[in-house]
């Protein structure tokens, strides 16, 4: 992030509350309850974040020097407030804003009513202060362009000692057999996320479920349908539900059935089950231990 | 409205009229029959019907009456295929003198209800908002009301489509957005907003029906000097705490309380700012329509650090429970707890998880209550909950049958990967995101409210488990799996009669008495099928 430079005190005093232009939304919070103290910099807006808010990031990157020197030490180094100044992410006139319409006369002419001075900048750099504080409301309200941090907590030792013995990882997966060389094909959270479940897509994930892997495969579910007279006929599950049945077989052919109570019977084998039924037993120190041993296999 | 009931059942009787008629106030006071004229059928949020002409013995022969599709592409295409974006009806249509109401994001149609031809088309301007699913519209006498993504309430003549006007109700600049159904209470116009990404204040509005004038707002979080503000570590962070009514309430006149849920608190799943219990969200709450002043309170999820909405239908009923006939209320929540409070005070009497994953919770507490276990709140290198943030249940209705004392819910077992990625010290917005690791299957479950015990259970073979219900008097419950539409048995969970539709039913199936017949309605994806058993013959 962009470094601020701390302006003196005698100066922050001058700076009481800005940006309390209130639509009718607002909350009323008044007095010095609307600002914060120090914000520690962390939630930075992400290249995600950056990119997909579309705003020029040669603006956004000068917009944030001349934000850390001037504006920053009042309202926070990511503008989430600071020591007697407000919140400008949820600020109703910065959401409000387009182009610079709505700020760039309060950067221009201060609130001195309010503690805000004039500040002494050049259009440009007004323009450029709108365009990074546009990229910090749209990283917050993007879920989509977060960043998910270091996964890599547990201790690896525990992760194997859990891999060969309660986990029963070893049943299918060996280190130096399928699972050779895996750290060095997933970057750690998606080596987490696919451990955790390697078929993608039927997670019943989360709103903001990200992550997730391609299906492959090995990991296809089968089924084994056997008519009340005639042989059974077994293949990849196509589609099931209480009315039908349907399947590929090794050929490649198409196969499907009505279904009625129990006839035909059908046996499905998900090659992944084991992943599913561990879900019940892990702990969470469990799964950070063994993503801390699996990133050792490189 | 104060026509003599006789001149209005004889405007009824009127045959193929097609203009609408003015809703009677009095049949929102009723079991659904001859129409469904609110979200739920009737106030109590049941979503039962007490017509039994389509019943357990003729459901076999259950039938299409007609199927229509309806498109984005202007008015008069009803019927046509879709032009511009594809159509998702995610709203209960109310029927009213022969005639549907329903509505899509930005859409507003009306059909004639014995042959699904479209009678108008309103479409709201293009804009920015939301287009997530717009949950239907409400009605008081002549005029329909609902929400447009960009946080407005239009009121609409039914007899003609044509727009009486529009107010605002939030700034969609600050991510509202809004899919509620409203609904009518009296001469209140009862609606509230979601969105839920930058920490925007929650709040529920009475609007005046013949203007749109706002004659109460209540803030879902509390203010400096309210009761409430001690469950926040300041004023600020709950102005800030969202919790979102994103769906359509229920009314019990005689109380005269509006019973409501909440959504989750902000930020989402970072809640380092927001110490405490972070009231009124994710709660249940009995407002007073008249006046928008909270009677009571319920939190399903205090301090909820999930997603795990209270927004599920409060479903009100009259049951024994300790040899005492009492008024109740009870929700079967997102966090995967079934509840039943009493519906005048609030008061817990029933507290039970009926998915059997759920894993984030210490306990239940004086209240009855569930106490939220800190090690599964999201953390940078993640946490593995049950449910997933989608939930044990979802905004899809619910339905209690009187006969079989039961409520039937959707169900899905998730299990999700919970992370924090907004490490600061006032994290913002979401604040982190949970992934899906697995799911143990979905189910429809039938609840027996006086112990919280599930009483029959069908898993289903494959795909979300969140799905509509409906039960009748004719010994039937409606529901679906994927793009089956299915009747069982309310007793026993046999599954009596299905029919395969050509997208996944998008809204809760309707029942009603028209010219005499009982008709199932359903909306699924841009179309609605409408179907009713075969006649005897005479």
């Amino acid at each position: 992030m962009h470094a601020a430079k701390r302006i003196g005190l005698g100066v922050l005093s001058l700076f009481v509350l800005i940006l309390t232009l209130m639509g009718a939304q607002e909350p009323v919070v008044s007095g010095a309850g609307a600002a914060r103290g120090g914000a520690s910099g962390a939630g930075a807006a992400t290249a995600a974040a950056l990119s997909a808010s579309k705003e020029d990031p040669a603006a956004v990157e000068r917009g944030g020097k001349v934000y850390g020197t001037y504006c920053g030490g009042c309202h926070g180094n990511n503008a989430r407030g600071g020591p007697g100044a407000p919140d400008l992410v949820r600020s109703v006139l910065v959401l409000d804003d387009e182009k610079g319409i709505l700020i760039a006369p309060v950067v221009r002419d201060g609130r001195p009513d309010q503690g805000m001075p004039k500040l002494s900048l050049t259009e440009a750099q007004i323009a450029d202060v709108v365009a990074w504080l546009h990229v910090q409301t749209y990283a917050a309200g993007h879920r989509t362009t977060y960043e998910f941090q270091d996964v890599i907590t547990g201790d690896p030792r525990k992760g194997e000692a859990f891999f060969n013995s309660r986990g029963k990882c070893n049943t299918c997966h060996s280190a130096a057999g399928d699972l050779k060389g895996i750290a060095g094909r997933y970057e750690p959270f998606t080596l987490q996320s696919r451990w955790l479940q390697p078929r993608g897509g039927r997670g019943g994930g989360g709103r903001g479920a990200r992550g997730g892997a391609p299906p492959s495969t090995r990991s296809a579910i089968t089924v084994t349908v056997t008519p009340v007279s005639g042989q059974p006929v077994t293949g990849t599950l196509e589609r099931i539900d209480d009315f039908n049945v349907s399947l590929r077989d090794s050929s490649g052919d198409y196969h499907s059935f009505n279904r009625e109570g129990g006839n035909p019977k059908v046996d499905i084998h998900d090659p992944l089950q084991a992943h599913t039924d561990l879900l019940h037993t892990y702990t969470d120190a469990d799964i950070h231990n063994v993503t801390a041993y699996l990133v050792t296999l490189k | 409205m104060n026509l003599p009931r006789w001149i209005l059942s004889g405007l009824s009787l009127l045959p193929l009229s097609l203009c609408g008629q003015p809703l009677n106030p009095a049949e929102l006071l009723k079991p659904p029959t001859d129409a469904w004229p609110t979200y739920n059928g009737d106030y109590s949020g049941r979503r039962y019907s007490p017509l039994t002409q389509i019943n357990s013995s003729n459901v076999h022969t259950l039938s299409l009456a007609w199927a229509t599709r309806f498109g984005a592409g202007g008015g008069g295409r009803g019927g046509g295929p879709a032009a511009g974006a594809a159509v998702q009806i995610k709203s209960t249509p109310l029927m009213v003198n022969g005639i549907l109401y329903f509505s899509s994001p930005n859409h507003v149609w009306a059909a004639d209800a014995r042959t699904g031809r479209e009678l108008w088309h309103y479409q709201y301007p293009p804009n920015t908002g939301s287009t997530i699913g717009n949950r239907g519209v409400g009605m008081y006498g002549n005029w329909l009301f609902f929400e447009t993504p960009d946080s407005h309430l239009v009121s609409l003549d039914a007899r003609t489509g044509k727009q009486r006007w529009k107010v605002q109700i939030a700034d969609p600049k600050l991510d509202y957005t809004s899919t509620v159904a409203p609904v009518v209470v009296g001469n209140h116009i009862l609606v509230g907003i979601g969105g839920d990404h930058l920490d925007n204040p929650g709040f529920l509005e009475s609007h005046d029906p013949e203007t749109g004038a706002v004659q109460w707002k209540w803030w879902t979080t509390p203010r400096k000097g309210q009761a409430g503000i001690e469950t926040w570590p300041n004023e600020y962070a709950a102005a800030h705490g969202t919790g979102q009514a994103w769906m359509p309430g229920t009314y019990d006149p005689e109380l005269n309380l509006y019973i409501v849920g909440t959504g989750n608190p902000n930020p989402v799943m970072a809640e380092k700012s927001r110490k405490g219990d972070n009231l009124y969200t994710c709660s249940i709450v009995a407002l007073n329509p008249d006046t928008g002043k909270m009677v009571w309170y319920f939190q399903p999820s205090p301090h909820d650090t999930h997603d795990w909405d209270a927004v599920e239908t409060p479903v009100m009923f009259e049951g024994v429970i300790d040899g005492q006939k009492r008024k109740l209320v009870m929700q079967a929540s997102r966090n995967g707890y079934f509840f039943v409070l009493d519906r005048a005070t609030g008061k817990n009497l029933v507290t039970v998880p009926f998915i059997d994953t759920l894993n984030w919770a210490k306990g239940v507490d004086a209240k009855g209550q569930p106490i939220p276990d800190p090690a599964k709140f999201p953390s940078t290198d993640g946490v593995l909950v049950s449910p997933s943030s989608s939930g044990a249940t979802n905004w899809q209705s619910p339905s209690f049958d009187p006969d079989t004392g039961l409520l039937y819910v959707g169900t899905n077992r998730p299990f999700s990967m919970y992370y924090l990625t907004d490490t600061d010290e006032h994290p913002e917005g979401w604040g982190g995101l949970d992934t899906g690791v697995g799911s143990d299957g979905s189910a429809v479950v039938a609840i027996d409210y006086r112990t919280g015990k599930i009483a029959w259970k069908h898993e289903w073979p494959s795909g979300s488990g969140v799905t509509h219900m409906l039960t009748t008097a004719g010994k039937l419950l409606f529901t679906s799996n994927g793009q089956n539409l299915i009747a069982f048995n309310p007793s026993n969970g046999k599954i009596l009669w299905h029919a395969g539709l050509m997208a996944s039913p998008s809204a809760g199936p309707i029942t009603y008495l028209l010219d005499g017949r009982q008709y199932l309605l359903v909306a699924a994806g841009d179309s609605l099928y409408s179907f009713t058993v075969n006649r005897p013959a005479e």
